[in-house]
């Protein structure tokens, strides 16, 4: 890789939000640790969204329901732990977990399989269609998370304890931030590697031009349908991390404003862009601090923004920064 | 007796589905756009009539309120923001929309409160009518069908035998060809996004008389329209309607008789809990069984435009 305008904004901006945590911390800042905790948690799920919606042109308005599922896999297990039950009895025992690297795997494949039901119907359909059985899908599994009574139904589920990992002491915000951040650094060179390979190249070119990559012998449903299960479970990893975040997972994870705010990130950095989620979950985090402390009605300043960025700066932040539109 | 009672709950219900899925599959079925604020517009509608009847103390006025105000805010935003988005690409739209409804949200809270606002119905629409059979059921449920009913013949009379409705499926065809035949598209569009505007504003008030009128009443139904527009087809009125029906029967219905059809397996807690949580998903499956069988939607002409 050579070092390129954007391989150096990239760089920039992880060692942005990893200065701005190490700092803070050193400051005795916690709140702040926390808030970069929440930047880096959010940018992997964005990192995640990307990849269906950047790289693979599937606009899913229903990335909630991954971040949702792998938030309650990891609620339930840390809630079973707790309470010394198992989680399930049949087919075979399945017992709680408080253990990371136990839990991750777990959300993982939940979000996985989810990702491969409401992909392998959603990709029967495609442009404006997409985006409505997307956001239907994971609507449905908000309503069965708040009609269902055994894990908080409305209320959401709250687990006393932080998960733990081994070596760590996960409670303290720094140490908690470098699980997230190595996580997102991971996802990071994995979207890296995976747009280059073959199987990248073909996803864009599916993107690019359906119809000339099924003359090529493509087919790109099976690759599309890959790339959206790969998306879901590092949104659900995502997931997980911020209900170990919070300690509580609730039906809002799965919401559709959840979605839109994933979908968000990704389009304030950059859709397509490599770090673009990350810079645009940081700026997110940080709008919502400064514009917060302006006004009540923040949200609205917020849209506005939104709005300007879509109308008129349509690369995103990562775009302005490296001056030039990703070559579509 | 129950069971008429639902049908005509599952009956209203699909009626006040379908003035929402009306606008949202005409705004997609002619110029392409997916409008995530048409439940804002909804929400619009619900307060102008609150406000208006309040004031006035007239039930009618806030009606006819809710349709000119909602339709004037549906052709600000198209004028100001959504004519920039046509040539567009859907992610673009999402996202602009979606800001809109932050911006419509966050507007009424600061103008109205947090507070739910309620309505109340003139003496002449409320109370119980007895219908045959000997079942009383509220005047004006049955006044929300009738509308829904009469709407949905002024869409197609206006659709299939008027000058405007013969522009609008011409624009659906190809908007080049109209342009070049001295059609103004830009007004065209304008009127159309705004007549969608106006159903939507209709129903949010008549709506806001069932239910109480607060911000964000506009999302659960917005999604709940895409499901209907999945299930009809994109820019198939007819199918909107079909599917908005289907989608309230479905939804009441199973609400009502889920519960009691599980407890002859089950005893009546567990038959409860489940009997809820499922028909929460009823819809969904439904919607899926729609896309197995026909992604373009019952009365697609095909898939995603």
């Amino acid at each position: 890789m050579t070092l390129n305008r954007d391989t150096v904004v990239n760089l920039a901006i992880l060692a942005l939000l990893v200065a701005t945590a190490i700092g803070a911390h050193v400051l005795g800042n916690g709140f702040t640790v926390t808030l970069a905790t929440k930047a880096a948690i959010f940018g992997l799920a964005g990192v995640g969204l990307n990849l269906a919606l950047g790289y693979g042109g599937l606009i899913s308005f229903g990335h909630a329901a991954f971040f949702g599922i792998g938030g309650y896999v990891t609620g339930i297990l840390a809630s079973h732990a707790a309470a010394g039950t198992p989680v399930a009895t049949l087919p075979f025992t399945v017992m709680g977990s408080n253990e990371m690297l136990g839990i991750w795997p777990m959300a993982m494949l939940a979000a996985g399989l989810a990702a491969l039901v409401i992909g392998a119907l959603s990709l029967r359909t495609w442009g404006v269609y997409f985006i409505m059985v997307t956001l239907a899908f994971a609507q449905m599994l908000y309503y069965f998370a708040i009609s269902w009574p055994r894990y908080g139904g409305e209320d959401g589920l709250s687990f006393y304890v932080r998960n733990s990992f081994p070596g760590l002491n996960t409670f303290a915000p720094i140490q908690y931030f470098a699980i997230c951040t190595t996580l997102l650094a991971v996802a990071l060179v994995f979207t890296a590697v995976v747009t280059q390979s073959r199987f990248g190249l073909a996803l864009q070119a599916a993107r690019q031009n359906s119809q000339r990559t099924v003359a090529l012998g493509i087919r790109p449903y099976a690759i599309r349908l890959t790339a959206f299960v790969l998306s879901g479970m590092i949104v659900g990893l995502a997931g997980s991390l911020y209900a170990d975040l919070n300690r509580f997972v609730s039906p809002a994870m799965l919401s559709w404003h959840m979605s839109g705010e994933i979908m968000v990130f990704v389009i304030l950095g950059g859709v397509g862009r490599l770090c673009g989620p990350v810079a645009g979950a940081a700026l997110f985090i940080l709008l919502e601090h400064v514009l917060g402390g302006v006004s009540d009605y923040w949200q609205a300043l917020l849209g506005l923004l939104l709005l300007a960025i879509v109308l008129f700066a349509p690369g995103g932040l990562i775009g302005i920064l490296t001056q030039r539109r990703r070559h579509a | 007796m129950l069971l008429a009672e639902q049908a005509l709950n599952g009956l209203q219900y699909g009626m006040m589905l379908f003035l929402m899925a009306a606008g949202l599959t005409l705004v997609f079925g002619v110029m392409g756009l997916i409008n995530l604020a048409h439940g804002s517009l909804y929400m619009a509608g619900a307060f102008a009539c609150a406000a208006v009847a309040a004031a006035t103390g007239s039930f009618w006025l806030g009606l006819a309120a809710s349709l000119v105000a909602a339709a004037a805010a549906g052709a600000l935003v198209e004028i100001a923001v959504i004519r920039r988005l046509y040539a567009r690409d859907h992610l673009d739209q999402v996202l602009a929309t979606f800001a809109l409804i932050l911006v419509f949200s966050e507007g009424t809270r600061w103008l109205f409160g947090s507070f739910p606002l309620y309505l109340t119905l003139p003496p002449s629409l409320s109370g119980a009518v007895m219908l045959p059979g000997g079942l009383h059921y509220p005047l004006f449920r049955l006044v929300i069908i009738g509308f829904g009913a009469a709407v949905a013949l002024g869409l197609w009379w206006l659709i299939a035998r008027t000058r405007l409705g013969i522009r609008i499926r011409a624009g659906e065809a190809d908007r080049e060809m109209i342009g070049a035949l001295g059609v103004d598209i830009a007004r065209l569009y304008t009127i159309v996004f705004a007549l969608g505007a106006a159903l939507a504003g209709f129903a949010g008030a008549l709506v806001g008389t069932i239910q109480s009128v607060q911000v964000g009443m506009g999302e659960p139904v917005l999604i709940l329209a895409f499901v209907v527009v999945v299930i009809g087809g994109i820019g198939s009125i007819k199918g909107a309607f079909v599917g908005a029906l289907l989608v309230g029967m479905t939804d009441t219905l199973g609400k009502a008789l889920l519960p009691g059809l599980l407890s002859r397996m089950w005893d009546a807690a567990s038959a409860n809990t489940v009997g809820a949580s499922l028909a929460s998903v009823l819809i969904y499956v439904l919607m899926a069984v729609v896309l197995i069988l026909r992604p373009q939607g019952l009365f697609g002409a095909g898939a995603g435009r």
